[in-house]
């Protein structure tokens, strides 16, 4: 088995004493690359800055590697767009104990335009943050969580709010970083697009519904606990397709209406 | 022509002229530099707060016969720290709470003015500043406390930056986000004791919030930000602290009304971009 990065172990988190996610098990391994899908308000976020360690948890605990190396990219909504920063100090910002000076050393900002280079980003490093498009603002945080060499890279919502092929650049970007031996752990509410090429989901309600393959993890049942909504599952190439369970009827109702 | 020049340079001649305008033009600097954080993180009622903690110091200070700086020094850091950790915890009614608090002190500090104090006069200086009562001291005093905010904020710049614009991840990236925050509010505290005596209790939010509006509006870098707002804050001072001499008006006032005309000057010039730009600051 590989190496325990981190584990939860019956952990439960709470805001102003209500909980928002409860008895969490799970093992995040060097080399793992984990989904975890949910509905809105299911925990994802929670889950994910428990294992970054800023909130704690009110029961149960997180263990991880001594000195590992995470890296974090906030869900897009929750930056905010307006701070007066270009994109190579945002890129930077992370090496706190080591640059105190505002001066961008000449190492520093090599390595910086190496990565926003290899992330599709050269020539914007001057910009400010609200100047790009939103793919572009998405692989920002994706180079300043780069910039840090993590070994573990955690992700929210990485692909929500972009097209079709700036998710597809984004998902090979994760592939060759996961092949460079980088695991990651990301959270999404695109089931077709992103979730289900996976190696492993996590389905969150408040509570780990399942947790495996997707072949394993998107069946109806488990979708159905999960969003509190029916869902159907197909499967094509070999691989899961979920399919609105509300479609047909839908579409009926509204056909008649016209 | 030699008439009018001599004419402009007539307040010179006097002392506590020179001392009220060398304290207001580094107070401006010191406001303007400390300011740019106040802005970014939405936390103007800090300012407001502070200065109203402080006044119940200061006069507590004055009735006890305790050296100002002293008695509204710790009354003022103690304050700021403890402001920064219910601000910090976020928790409902945050705002409230420090709102409370602030004024039941400045409440206090009236009243014992009031009771205790010489006179209304007194009170007067306190609230709107006065630059007769300037001393020696207040210079030193200012210039120290500006000196440590630059060194700090220069030496801790990465920290800073990152603090205010990311606490969360700042934090999991191992800067010591509760202890910036502190060395944030003590600051900030020790600003508002050394320039009270000038500015007075009531305008010193004003001018911890406008220099660094203006500079947000002239500009996209935070790095360039920490130097244009404290120049902005120093000329109005200067500026202001000059014509009052001129207009007879409050030195404060007078200040501020200069600092709000750049405000408005540099709104106009930069037009949608500068509105934008100021569009995400909480609170100003
Ligand atoms: N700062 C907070 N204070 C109070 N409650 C919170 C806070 N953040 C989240 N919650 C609550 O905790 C629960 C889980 O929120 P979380 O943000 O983890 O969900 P999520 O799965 O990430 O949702 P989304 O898909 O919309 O991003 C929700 O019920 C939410 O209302
Ligand atoms: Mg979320």
């Amino acid at each position: 088995m590989d190496e325990v990065l981190v584990e939860c172990a019956h952990m439960s988190c709470a805001y102003n004493s209500t909980l928002a996610i409860k008895n969490i098990d799970l093992t995040v391994r060097k080399g793992d690359f984990i989904g975890i899908v949910g509905p809105s308000g299911s925990g994802k976020t929670t889950l994910l800055k428990a294992i970054l360690g800023s909130i704690s948890p009110v029961e149960g605990h997180v263990t991880k590697k001594p000195q590992l190396r995470m890296g974090y990219v906030p869900q897009v909504e929750t930056v905010d767009w307006n701070f007066p920063v270009t994109v190579l100090e945002v890129v930077v910002m992370t090496r706190s104990s080591t640059g105190h000076l505002p001066r961008v050393t000449k190492d520093e900002r090599t390595d910086a335009l190496l990565v926003l280079e290899r992330l599709g980003l050269g020539g914007l490093e001057n910009r400010h943050i609200r100047e790009l498009s939103g793919g572009q603002q998405q692989r920002v945080f994706v180079a300043r969580a780069l910039f840090h060499q993590p070994e573990l890279l955690v992700l929210d919502e990485p692909t929500s709010g972009v097209d079709v092929r700036t998710r597809h650049e984004v998902l090979h970007l994760l592939a060759d970083l996961h092949d460079e031996g980088v695991s990651i752990i990301l959270s999404t509410h695109d089931l077709n697009g992103l979730a289900a090429h996976l190696p492993r989901l996590v389905c969150l309600n408040s509570e780990i519904i399942a947790d495996g393959s997707p072949v394993e993890v998107l069946t109806p049942e488990v979708l159905e606990q999960t969003f509190g909504a029916p869902m159907g599952v197909l499967i094509h190439g070999g691989m899961p397709v979920v399919v609105d369970g509300v479609g047909a009827d839908i579409a009926k109702r509204m056909s008649r209406l016209d | 022509m030699s008439f009018v020049f001599a004419g402009l340079l007539t307040p010179f001649r006097y002392e506590f002229f020179n001392n009220g305008i060398i304290v207001a033009t580094i107070a401006g600097a010191l406001c303007g530099l400390l300011g740019v954080f106040v802005v970014l993180r939405g936390m103007s009622y800090i300012g407001h707060g502070l200065s109203h903690a402080v006044f119940g110091g200061a006069a507590a200070s004055a009735v006890m016969n305790v050296n100002y700086f002293v008695g509204a020094g710790v009354w003022g850091v103690a304050s700021g720290v403890i402001i920064g950790r219910i601000a910090r915890r976020r928790l409902i009614g945050a705002d409230a709470a420090i709102g409370v608090v602030t004024t039941a002190s400045f409440a206090l500090g009236l009243a014992l003015l009031n009771r205790y104090g010489q006179a209304k006069k007194s009170i007067e200086a306190v609230l709107f500043g006065s630059v007769l009562g300037v001393q020696t001291i207040d210079i030193v005093a200012v210039s120290a406390v500006a000196i440590l905010s630059v060194i700090v904020v220069v030496a801790l710049y990465r920290a800073f930056l990152f603090a205010t614009f990311d606490p969360e991840v700042a934090q999991v990236s191992g800067v010591r986000v509760a202890w910036i925050e502190a060395l944030l509010m003590g600051l900030l505290s020790l600003t508002i004791l050394v320039t009270m005596r000038v500015i007075g209790t009531l305008l010193i939010s004003a001018l911890l919030v406008i220099p660094a509006s203006v500079a947000r509006m002239l500009t996209n870098s935070f790095a360039r930000m920490l130097w244009i707002s404290p120049v902005i804050g120093a000329v109005s001072a200067f500026t202001g602290m000059y014509l009052s001499y001129f207009l007879d008006t409050s030195a404060s006032a007078t200040i501020i009304l200069t600092g709000t005309l750049m405000f408005i000057v540099v709104y106009a010039a930069t037009g949608l971009r500068g509105r934008t730009r100021i569009s995400g600051l909480h609170h100003i």
